[in-house]
């Protein structure tokens, strides 16, 4: 069949341009990604499970929290996202791959490199220690000496690169490549909350890049930019942090809101009740992002108005949100459900998703957000949230399109005891935190003293972190056994309504033979939808766009200067930096197609 | 749209090609990123403990100078894309050169003034008003250098023959990208210089 | 949604003389600017003044040299959106610091 007309080997992996194949990539490093960040929390949990532990020192714990944040956000779950995206949304809008094809095997590679480059850190002298959030002065020359601030300082600028080129073509793509017909308002959900996703990447990424050559400068040429001995405000680091970092929350949520939008129809045998009243709140909540940053702020003394406005604007973000899941529950409302694994995880996230926003408008109030600000609170709080939110609407997208990835589909009784386990796990780990957090048990701190009613709590948790461990390696054998000797899946498993589900599974490299028309809202539920049919033999095969090695050699370009960097050697920076230069000629005068 | 080309990369929806959705969306990166700079620039304003100031070194008459050039070079980078357009070859050698030369004179300019107040005791690590000017103005020159090389490559495309009226695209790409980074300027010249 | 661009052709959007016009007004708002500067009457409205005034340039630039006049509201959109979330950040984080403080320079 035509499917397999990449050719084989590494090499064509590593020169491919399709955005299926480095939606795949990104889901594999994602993975793996997710598996060591998770590794590192059972550490920590570990560690915590009884008091004055010595499992771990307090030098390694500070690494694994440090790592173990910035590995499950920067690495783990926007990759993921990034796997979604990029697999999906050329499908679901219609188009043959996305707007900048080489552009988005960059995206990738800078993503991997970068990657790479921090967990690096491990082998030598120590990965980074302050916190993912790094807050100023703790990372000064001063109280962070050696290289491991560096290393995450660096690791995160590649980080950033990464993410706004990926975020750059996903917006024209998604802009430019709609099948004829599918206006705004008819594109699916997902397609809009990875749209809204990618203009929070290029508006939020941009503060933290110069918070980060801030930091940079401080550490390298002596700048005070965070100095309070020299005038300088260790408050602007955590400014510029959040004006990023909320918005980030969004970006770590819209694409789980987008996956559940998709998953709930699906199941329900129903169109999404209220489409745009969910797209409109999904703009909203991205717009009402950029001005509530001063939230994660407010024991620092902003003052009663700056803490009032901020805790006003917070409070409103609960109006789109809760919007969104009165939708989705509507949707399910009076719909033939069909409880497959996908639905499973549906619900599971928004049950959990509802008690981690009840927590978030608890401390959306100052005077709340006092007591429990730097405990275990604010810890259930965000994993109820991340977790119990996003990562379980990722395993319900998962489940719904792996089969379309593969062409096989997963087992359900195995993906049915992943979700149970999971849920169970889940809430036995990360529930207790509530009340540890309530009693007053301070966050990144490696132990604690016995007779402070923290024992039972912590244990619980810890016996539910194993088990939570556990439930990931069902998936992952559910996943082999899949490839292995799944059923196959056929195009439309599901009875789905949206254009991917128009074609094989998996699809062939150029998706649509003759680009399909659009005439409404889910497509394939329209009467004669079901004969969308982009395998017209009689159509020529589409030319499709070169594999190029010019993007991994740009992508090791800037992480070549980082190591220069991170060496003090200006030669090898140089490198790094005629490493950009000859790819980018390369590839400006390479032409896509040959 | 009814007919469809063989390769729908190069079809667009909204009939405005890719290149130039592109460049857009990422001047709307920038501006946030240069909006985080001024925002850091305007908090540390008048926090510096040790001089030398800004009143002390600005020199408003120098740098309305190199300002005027950089104002001046964007006509020239619409001129030059006109004439590309028209397939007016000798005026977009012309006009092309003339920007990027305008560019380098901005920088040499930026350059004369860094190594001035350098000499007036003002290094990049002096205090929070050396920390944040420099930083910010060198971000800005930086995007210049950018500008001024990617004018020198399509310069040398035009002189090699290979910029035509149906290339015109990629030179619009880099005279939006040439504009926005002098529309900050003008930003910056108010909120710097003026507004001291 | 403009149509009025053909596919990948980029073509004259205005004639020379209007952006010779257009440079010729910037180069005056700009000598002005630096009068304003100068004149100790003005020091009490100077803010108001040289905002006005490079806004003005702003948009002429933006709207000429940079075609969003003649261009589809799409691009203008693209421009707008983020250019008013970065105001809005600056504006907050003057706020923050106290710019707008009572007594404030």
């Amino acid at each position: 069949m035509s499917h397999d007309t990449y050719g084989g080997g590494v090499r064509s992996w590593m020169t491919t341009v399709d955005h299926k194949r480095i939606g795949i990539m990104y889901f594999v490093s994602a993975i793996v990604f997710f598996f060591v960040g998770g590794l590192e929390a059972l550490l920590i949990r570990l560690q915590l499970g009884s008091p004055e532990n010595t499992l771990i020192s307090a030098d390694l714990y500070n690494q694994l929290f440090t790592m173990h944040g910035t590995t499950m956000v920067f690495l783990a779950v926007m990759p993921l996202s990034s796997a979604f995206f990029n697999f999906l949304i050329p499908l679901q809008i219609g188009a043959r791959d996305v707007a900048f094809p080489r552009l988005n095997a960059f995206s990738f590679w800078i993503f991997l490199f970068g990657g790479l480059f921090l967990n690096s850190s491990f082998l030598f002298g120590g990965a980074p220690d302050a916190g993912w959030f790094g807050y100023a002065n703790l990372t000064s020359t001063q109280y962070s000496p050696g290289i491991r601030v560096d290393y995450w300082v660096l690791g995160l600028q590649l980080l950033g690169i990464s993410s706004i080129a990926s975020a750059l073509n996903f917006i024209v793509t998604i802009i430019n490549l709609r099948a004829p017909g599918m206006r705004f308002m008819r594109m699916p959900p997902f397609t809009w909350m990875t749209l809204l996703t990618s203009f929070l990447l290029i508006l939020a990424f941009p503060a933290i890049t110069v918070g980060l050559v801030m930091l940079m400068f401080d550490r390298t040429f002596g700048t005070n930019f965070f100095n309070p001995a020299a005038g300088g405000d260790v408050l602007l680091w955590q400014h510029l942090f959040w004006i990023f970092g909320h918005p980030e929350v969004y970006i770590l949520i819209l694409p789980a809101f987008g996956v559940i939008s998709e998953v709930i129809p699906t199941f329900s045998r129903k169109t999404l009740f209220g489409y745009p009243f969910i797209i409109y709140s999904g703009v909203l909540i991205a717009f009402l992002g950029f001005g509530v940053w001063a939230h994660h702020m407010f024991a620092v003394g902003l003052g009663p108005i700056a803490n009032s406005v901020f805790s006003a604007g917070t409070m409103l973000i609960a109006i789109p949100t809760g919007v969104k899941i009165f939708n989705w529950i509507a949707t399910m409302w009076g719909g033939r459900l069909r409880m497959d694994t996908p639905l499973y995880f549906a619900i599971g996230f928004i049950a959990m998703f509802i008690i981690g926003g009840l927590s978030g408008i608890m401390h959306a109030s100052p005077p709340t957000d006092l007591q429990q600000t730097d405990t275990y609170f604010i810890v259930a709080h965000f994993h109820y949230v991340l977790f119990g939110g996003t990562v379980f609407a990722l395993f319900a997208g998962m489940y719904y399109w792996i089969p379309k990835v593969t062409g096989r589909l997963l087992h359900e009784g195995l993906g049915k005891l992943h979700f149970w386990l999971m849920f169970v796990s889940f809430n036995l780990t990360f529930f207790p935190m509530h009340f540890l957090g309530m009693n007053g048990m301070p966050r990144r701190t490696f132990t604690y003293l016995p007779g402070l009613g923290f024992d039972l709590m912590n244990l619980v948790s810890t016996a539910g972190s194993l088990l939570l461990g556990a439930s990931m390696l069902v998936f992952v054998w559910n996943l082999v056994r899949s490839f292995r000797r799944g059923s196959p899946a056929g195009r439309n498993p599901w009875n789905a309504a949206t254009l991917e589900w128009s074609l094989p599974s998996p699809p062939p490299h150029y998706n649509f033979r003759t680009i399909p028309e659009v005439g409404g809202r889910d497509p394939l539920w329209r009467p004669g939808g079901a004969e969308v049919d982009p395998e017209d033999p009689t159509a020529p095969e589409p030319v499709m766009p070169s594999p190029s090695g010019w993007p991994m050699l740009l992508a090791l370009g800037p992480v070549i200067a980082a190591t220069g960097a991170l060496l003090s050697s200006l030669l090898v920076v140089f490198v790094g930096v005629a490493v950009v230069v000859v790819s980018v000629y390369g590839w400006a005068f390479q032409p896509l197609e040959r | 749209m009814e007919h469809e080309a063989v390769m729908e990369m190069h079809h667009t929806t909204t009939g405005i090609p890719h290149r130039k959705v592109l460049i857009w969306t990422f001047i709307g990166s920038e501006c946030m990123l240069f909006g985080s700079l001024i925002a850091g620039y305007l908090a540390y304003r008048g926090r510096s403990v040790v001089g030398p100031y800004p009143e002390d070194l600005l020199n408003i008459p120098f740098i309305t100078v190199t300002t005027f050039v950089l104002l001046m070079s964007s006509l020239a980078m619409v001129l030059a894309l006109s004439a590309v357009q028209r397939g007016n070859r000798r005026g977009s050698i012309i006009w092309l050169a003339a920007t990027a030369v305008l560019g380098m004179i901005f920088l040499g300019g930026q350059y004369i003034e860094f190594s001035h107040f350098v000499h007036e005791g003002l290094g990049l690590s002096r205090n929070l008003f050396s920390a944040t000017f420099f930083l910010l103005t060198g971000t800005h020159g930086a995007h210049v250098t950018v500008g001024v090389i990617w004018l020198l490559s399509l310069l040398g495309m035009e002189l090699k023959g290979n910029l035509g009226p149906g290339k015109a695209e990629i030179v619009e790409v880099a005279g939006l990208y040439w504009h926005f980074v002098d529309v900050v300027w003008i930003v910056l010249f108010t909120v710097i210089y003026l507004l001291v | 949604m403009s149509q009025t661009q053909s596919h990948g052709h980029s073509e004259p959007h205005t004639s020379n003389k209007t952006y010779v016009l257009v440079a010729a007004v910037l180069a005056m708002v700009t000598a002005v600017e630096v009068m304003v500067f100068y004149l100790e009457a003005l020091r009490p409205v100077i803010v108001p003044i040289l905002v006005v005034l490079s806004a003005a340039k702003f948009s002429l630039v933006a709207a000429f040299f940079m075609h969003l006049k003649y261009d589809g509201r799409l691009l203008r959109s693209l421009f707008a959106g983020p250019l008013f979330v970065a105001i809005a950040i600056i504006l907050a984080m003057m706020a923050l610091y106290g710019a707008f403080a009572v007594g404030a320079a």
